[in-house]
C-alpha cells in the first residue's frame, strides 16, 4: 500500500543550510522521516488530517492524534525559483526551486519541498525549465549535517524526469 | 464607530535608503510633526498604538516626546498586516473614552539595516522548520509560490504584475518625496529586470526604505476645532480567517482567498458606502501581486479578476480605481504601509501630489496575505 522511498546512505554535509528545527507538535514528523516514512498527523476520533501539525483537531477537537504513512506521492502545487540575495549558503546554489506539493492523499495537506535530480543531489539539480504546476512527483528523503545535527528530510523527484 | 474620530494631522521624515538617526529620533520627529500639522500639543497626547517589531516602544517615544499621562496603549503584530490597525486600535480607545488624543505611528530602517530574513535561523522552529531548510526564506519566495499558483488558476500575466508596478511608479514621479520621484520605470526595464523569487522579478517587490511617519486622531467633535480639514475615519477592520497560516497559507482548502477577503467583509458590514463609492485606493503593495488579490477581497471584482481588473490603466490617474497615488511600497517608501494612510489623508484633504478631483472616500488597506486590516476614510 505504500510505495517505497528511497533514503540517501550518506548523510550530505548541511554547509550552512538551515536544519529543521522541530517543535514539541512537528517532532514525529521528522522521527518517522529517519526512518524513510513519510507521515503525517490525523485526528484519532474523527480522521481528519492536518498539517502542520498542532495540539488538537480543528474539526473535532480531539487531542488523541495519530501518524498516517502517506504514500509519498503528490503534485506540483505552486513552486518558486530563488535568486540571491539569498543567505549565503543558499546563494551558492541559486537558482534553485522551492515547491509545494499536495499529496495524492489529501490535497489539502500540501508540503514544501525541493525538486531533486536525486535524493542527495543539491538544489537547483533539476532544470527549472522541467517543471510545471500539476507535475506528477513522489518522496524520497535525504539525510542532512553531522552528529547531533543530523535530520533526514523529504525531497521530491519528478515522476517523469 | 462610523465617523466617530477622524485623523486631523499627519507627519514624515524624509525616505531615503539610509538615514543618520535612530529609529527612535525618526518616530518622535514624525510624531512631533503630525501634532504640529493637528495644532495639537504634545502634552495631550494620552493614546498610543504601534506595531509590534518596534524599537520604539511606548515608554521611550511618550517621554521623549513630552506626552501626558498616557491612558491607552496598543501594539499589533504581523508587520505590514498592522498598519490599518494601529489606527483601529486608536477609533476603538476614542470612542469608547479610553482616550482623547491618539497617535499613531511607523518607524524602520529597513534600507540601511538589517533584512528580517537574514536572521531567518531563530524563526525556525514553528512554522519554519517546514519551510526555511528547503531555502524558503524570504517574504518574496513565500509571496512568489502563492503568486504563481494564482497565475495558473486565473490566467494572470507579468502584464497584469506590471500593471500594478507601473501605476505606483508613475505616481511617484509626481511625488517629491517620494524615493522614486524622477525615475521612471519602463516595460522594458520590468520585463528584462533580474529575478528575485521568479515569478517575481525586481519591479514585483517593494523598496527598501529607512523613515518613519505618524497621524493624530480625535474625536469628530474635537476634530472641527482642528488646524486641518478632518478626515473621518468611517469604518474600520481587522481580518484573521479561519485557518490561515500568514504568508505561508498553504494549508487550507483555499490559499488564495486571504485575509483582505475576512477584513472586507466587516469593513463593509460597518460602513454605507460599498466599493462602488470609493473613488481613490491605497492598497498595500509589498509585492504586485498582492493589489489583484486585495481588488478581489475587498470587493472591486469578483474572484480571479483583480488581474484584468488593472487594464487599461484602471489603476492610473483618471483610471477606474487610481491606486497608490503617492507611489506605495513599490514607489514612495516601504514602512510597513503607514504611509498609504497619509496619502489616504492628503486625497481627502486635497492636497496628493496625484490628486483625484474631488476624492471624499479612500480606501486604505495594510498587508494581504498576513492577518490584516483596513480603514475606510471619508472627507
Amino acid at each position: 500500500m505504500t510505495a517505497t522511498v528511497t533514503a540517501s546512505v550518506t548523510p550530505v554535509p548541511a554547509d550552512g543550510m538551515l536544519l529543521p528545527v522541530p517543535d514539541d507538535d512537528g517532532a514525529p514528523f521528522w522521527a518517522y522521516a529517519a526512518k524513510g516514512e513519510l507521515r503525517v498527523q490525523a485526528c484519532r476520533d474523527c480522521g481528519a488530517r492536518r498539517f502542520p501539525p498542532r495540539p488538537c483537531c480543528p474539526r473535532c477537537r480531539s487531542f488523541e492524534d495519530e501518524w498516517q504513512r502517506v504514500s509519498g506521492r503528490g503534485r506540483v502545487w505552486s513552486y518558486v525559483v530563488a535568486h540571491p540575495p539569498l543567505l549565503p549558503s543558499y546563494a551558492a546554489l541559486a537558482p534553485y526551486d522551492v515547491a509545494v506539493v499536495e499529496l495524492v492523499e489529501d490535497p489539502a495537506i500540501r508540503l514544501v519541498g525541493n525538486l531533486v535530480a536525486a535524493p542527495d543531489a543539491p538544489l537547483g539539480s533539476v532544470d527549472a525549465a522541467r517543471l510545471r504546476i500539476g507535475a506528477p512527483v513522489r518522496a524520497v528523503f535525504c539525510t542532512l549535517g553531522e552528529g547531533d545535527e543530523r535530520v533526514t528530510v523529504p525531497r521530491w523527484m519528478l515522476e517523469r524526469p | 464607530m462610523k465617523d466617530a474620530t477622524a485623523i486631523v494631522g499627519i507627519g514624515q521624515t524624509p525616505f531615503a535608503k539610509r538615514l543618520d538617526e535612530s529609529e527612535k529620533s525618526l518616530a518622535c520627529r514624525a510624531i512631533l510633526g503630525a501634532l504640529e500639522d493637528a495644532g495639537i500639543a504634545p502634552s495631550e497626547v494620552d493614546g498610543l498604538a504601534s506595531y509590534t517589531m518596534e524599537e520604539t516602544d511606548e515608554v521611550e517615544v511618550a517621554k521623549a516626546i513630552g506626552a501626558g499621562d498616557v491612558t491607552f496603549f496598543s501594539q499589533v503584530g504581523y508587520g505590514g498586516g498592522g498598519s490599518c490597525a494601529t489606527v483601529a486600535h486608536l477609533v476603538g480607545a476614542i470612542a469608547t473614552g479610553q482616550a482623547t488624543v491618539g497617535v499613531a505611528w511607523r518607524s524602520r530602517k529597513r534600507g540601511s539595516g538589517t533584512r528580517p530574513w537574514g536572521n531567518a535561523a531563530a524563526q525556525l522552529p514553528t512554522p519554519a522548520q517546514w519551510t526555511r531548510p528547503f531555502g524558503l526564506l524570504r517574504p518574496a519566495d513565500e509571496i512568489g509560490m502563492l503568486a504563481r499558483r494564482y497565475m495558473h488558476e486565473y490566467g494572470a500575466t507579468r502584464d497584469h504584475l506590471f500593471n500594478v508596478a507601473l501605476a505606483c511608479r508613475n505616481r511617484a514621479n509626481q511625488n517629491p518625496a517620494a524615493m522614486m520621484y524622477e525615475r521612471p520605470l519602463t516595460r522594458e526595464m520590468y520585463m528584462t529586470a533580474r529575478w528575485i523569487s521568479e515569478p517575481l522579478c525586481l519591479f514585483d517587490n517593494c523598496l527598501e526604505t529607512d523613515g518613519a511617519l505618524a497621524c493624530v486622531l480625535v474625536s469628530a467633535d474635537r476634530a472641527r476645532d482642528c488646524r486641518r480639514r478632518p478626515v473621518y475615519v468611517h469604518a474600520a477592520a481587522q481580518g484573521l480567517p479561519a485557518q490561515h497560516h500568514g504568508m505561508v497559507n498553504y494549508w487550507n482548502d483555499d490559499p488564495l482567498r486571504g485575509p483582505a477577503w475576512t477584513a472586507a467583509q466587516q469593513l463593509w458590514k460597518h460602513a454605507d458606502l460599498g466599493p462602488a463609492d470609493v473613488d481613490v485606493a491605497q492598497i498595500y503593495d509589498a509585492f504586485t501581486v498582492l493589489v489583484p488579490l486585495s481588488l478581489e477581497g475587498y470587493g472591486f471584482c469578483g474572484r480571479g479578476e483583480g488581474a484584468a481588473f488593472t487594464e487599461g490603466g484602471a489603476l492610473e490617474s483618471g483610471g477606474r480605481l487610481p491606486l497608490n497615488t503617492a507611489g506605495g511600497g513599490l514607489s514612495e517608501a516601504y514602512v510597513h504601509g503607514f504611509n498609504l494612510i497619509t496619502e489616504g489623508v492628503r486625497q481627502l484633504r486635497g492636497t496628493s501630489t496625484a490628486q483625484v478631483p474631488d476624492a471624499s472616500t479612500c480606501l486604505v488597506t495594510a498587508g494581504e496575505c498576513v492577518p490584516t486590516s483596513a480603514l475606510l476614510l471619508r472627507s
